[in-house]
């Protein structure tokens, strides 16, 4: 019983990880229809540069703030330069242009900072709390929980109480009528990616620290996890995407504490499976057809 | 590049194949190109040293997988990033046959087999997915390979894999020169049976459904079933590639099979220019070439970082550059060119 609530908790922490980066799926997803299979490696990206400001400055909240914004310009470059050009008439097109990317971003990180996983610190211990002998969670995951709540939180209000967030959602919605009514629907979008990015990058350094270190192909197996729990919530849906977070990041966290390790991928590739060929709209989608 | 018109597409086998097929397909038929492919390469074998012959099999093997990624992707427009994992199928199955029979026909055959399986399995999902959620799928798939062979560490004995035991090569052929004699037998006779197929009604039919699949429906192709079809074709090059490069590294461990190759294999194809098996053989000489190329670089220029990593910028900036500038490939403007002047 105690290791369950144990690994419950030590579930829900990963899956606020999953859900922060399913999140930055789903953002760019309904801006752009396009999955941004780069997410991952542009989240490694920018945890690298935090990492070389942590080391050079000895803070890690500096490295923190500096992983956000890199995040933020890797998601504003990697739109403008490459993403706006790509001919959407195939979906095929974005998913190739965007595994071209991982393969640049990881070779010139590979180039730049080696090979080898380096570990990185984390701000709060993560040494479990214990009530009653039970094991609940750690200072970190508490950390985890509430950064992933803020940015859940800010994006939603952003979304539905602020001008930029209606006219981000008009822009998606209906592009010509949008720019009609003079919304600058490239902007809108640019700010979609940097957003998504930005977030992407919050969810590689919370989640690099916990596992085996900072190593070029680390999100890896992170992007695959958060596309399940994105597919398991449906593309076109934010909540959606934070529930399938979670749901993702506790059977995992069962499966390696009752299966082992080296079963988890296994599982999420059998959810992924289920409910793609049960469910494709996600459990929680709200449209009726999937289109693409 | 033209679109198979829906009553092309339905017409019995008796019409001209005409279309995007590259001209040296269409001019040579099958027995005739494996018959010339093998000459040049008898005749390279023996004119190249150890090395370069070890690479020409590296192309051979690779040819296999791109020829079929190329049918599949190019031709019917579904994305695999599962390839890596059916060599890695079609490579342990081979380790696991070769081991305990020791007979290379049979292994070959079995991984064929199994991988065609594989492929069927996979097929069958992804005939039911679109775009993106195709390619989560597989990229799932490709994922997965690591923590399989660590799950079932008494068969596939985890990270560290298996080791191959092989004859060795009959009379006094050297092992390299053997070793692309045997690629590219396997791939000669698996691209010319891919020929063959995409030359008739199947590849008039995974053309329809690639461009319409309304249309095709309509015309009365079984939409699903040339998908799933188009995949198990694919598996089986790739099984076959598979258990090529099992051959040439006398050893298989998952660290064989990442992501990036997976990856690379999609490159190849797109780079070739999607749809065509001279391109699929062009994209499959890149994979051996540029790697070569920038571990010259790498150490001309004394840093071992750049080994490795160089090539994967390379890929990804050609990948990148390529998609841009014309979707279809580098081959495709070629082709078209050549056809408007």
């Amino acid at each position: 019983m105690s290791q369950f609530v144990y690994l419950s908790f030590d579930g829900l922490s990963r899956g606020a990880v999953y859900a922060a980066f399913a999140l930055a799926l789903v953002l760019i997803w309904r801006a752009a229809r396009i999955v941004n299979f780069a997410q991952g490696a542009m989240a490694v990206a920018a945890v690298y540069a935090a990492y070389s400001v942590t080391a050079a400055t000895g803070s890690y909240w500096l490295g923190f703030v500096v992983a956000i914004v890199a995040g933020l310009v890797l998601g504003v470059t990697v739109e403008r330069v490459v993403m706006r050009f790509v001919d959407h008439s195939s979906p095929l097109n974005g998913v190739v242009v965007a595994l071209g990317l991982v393969l640049v971003i990881q070779g010139v990180l590979g180039i730049v900072y080696g090979n080898e996983f380096r570990p990185v610190p984390t701000p709060f211990s993560r040494d479990a709390f214990e009530v009653g002998g039970v094991a609940l969670l750690s200072r970190y995951d508490v950390f985890v929980f509430a950064a992933v709540g803020a940015v859940v939180l800010a994006l939603t209000l952003l979304f539905t109480r602020t001008n930029v967030g209606l006219r981000m959602r008009a822009a998606a919605f209906a592009p010509d009528v949008s720019r009609l009514l003079g919304v600058p629907v490239g902007g809108m979008l640019t700010l979609g990616w940097a957003l998504a990015a930005a977030a992407g990058s919050l969810a590689g350094i919370l989640v690099i620290p916990t596992e085996l270190g900072l190593h070029p192909t680390a999100m890896d197996g992170v992007f695959v996890a958060a596309f399940t729990a994105a597919v398991v919530g449906g593309l076109d849906s934010p909540i959606g995407a934070v529930a399938g977070g979670l749901v993702v990041g506790l059977l995992l966290s069962y499966v390696s504490g009752y299966l082992g390790a080296t079963v988890a991928p296994m599982a999420v590739l059998l959810l992924l499976v289920v409910v793609l060929l049960g469910r494709p709209g996600g459990l929680f989608s709200t449209t009726t057809a999937r289109t693409a | 590049m033209t679109r198979p018109s829906v009553r092309e597409s339905r017409d019995a086998a008796s019409d001209v194949p005409r279309g995007e097929r590259p001209r040296s397909l269409r001019r040579l038929a099958p027995p005739a190109m494996i018959l010339a492919g093998a000459l040049v390469i008898v005749g390279l074998s023996f004119l190249l040293p150890p090395f370069r012959n070890y690479q020409l099999a590296t192309v051979g093997a690779y040819f296999c997988v791109t020829g079929g990624l190329t049918v599949l992707t190019g031709l019917n427009g579904q994305l695999s990033l599962g390839h890596g994992a059916l060599m890695a199928t079609g490579a342990y199955t081979f380790a696991l046959a070769q081991n305990r029979w020791l007979s290379l026909p049979v292994s070959l055959v079995a991984a064929i087999v199994v991988t065609t399986v594989a492929g069927l399995v996979i097929g069958l999902a992804a005939a039911r997915l679109r775009g993106p959620y195709l390619a989560g799928l597989t990229l799932a798939v490709a994922v997965v390979v690591p923590s399989v062979t660590s799950t079932f560490d008494e068969i596939f004995n985890s990270d560290q894999g298996l080791s191959v035991a092989l004859d060795p090569p009959p009379g006094t052929i050297p092992v390299e020169q053997w070793q692309a004699w045997l690629c590219w037998a396997g791939a000669l006779l698996s691209t010319s049976l891919l020929a063959v197929l995409v030359r008739g009604r199947f590849g008039r039919d995974l053309r329809a459904v690639r461009d319409d699949e309304t249309a095709a429906r309509l015309a009365g192709v079984d939409v699903a079933r040339t998908q799933v079809a188009a995949f198990v074709v694919s598996a089986a090059c790739a099984g076959l590639s598979g258990a090529l490069f099992a051959v040439l590294a006398q050893s298989v461990s998952p660290g064989a099979f990442p992501l990036t190759l997976s990856l690379f294999l999609l490159m190849a194809i797109v780079i070739g220019g999607l749809g065509s098996l001279a391109g699929a053989l062009g994209g499959a000489f890149l994979l051996v070439a540029l790697p070569t190329l920038a571990q010259a670089v790498a150490e001309g220029t004394g840093s071992p970082r750049l080994e490795g990593n160089l090539a994967l910028v390379i890929f990804g900036v050609v990948l990148v550059v390529v998609m841009l500038a014309a979707p279809g490939g580098l081959a495709s403007i070629r082709f078209r060119r050549r056809r408007t002047s």
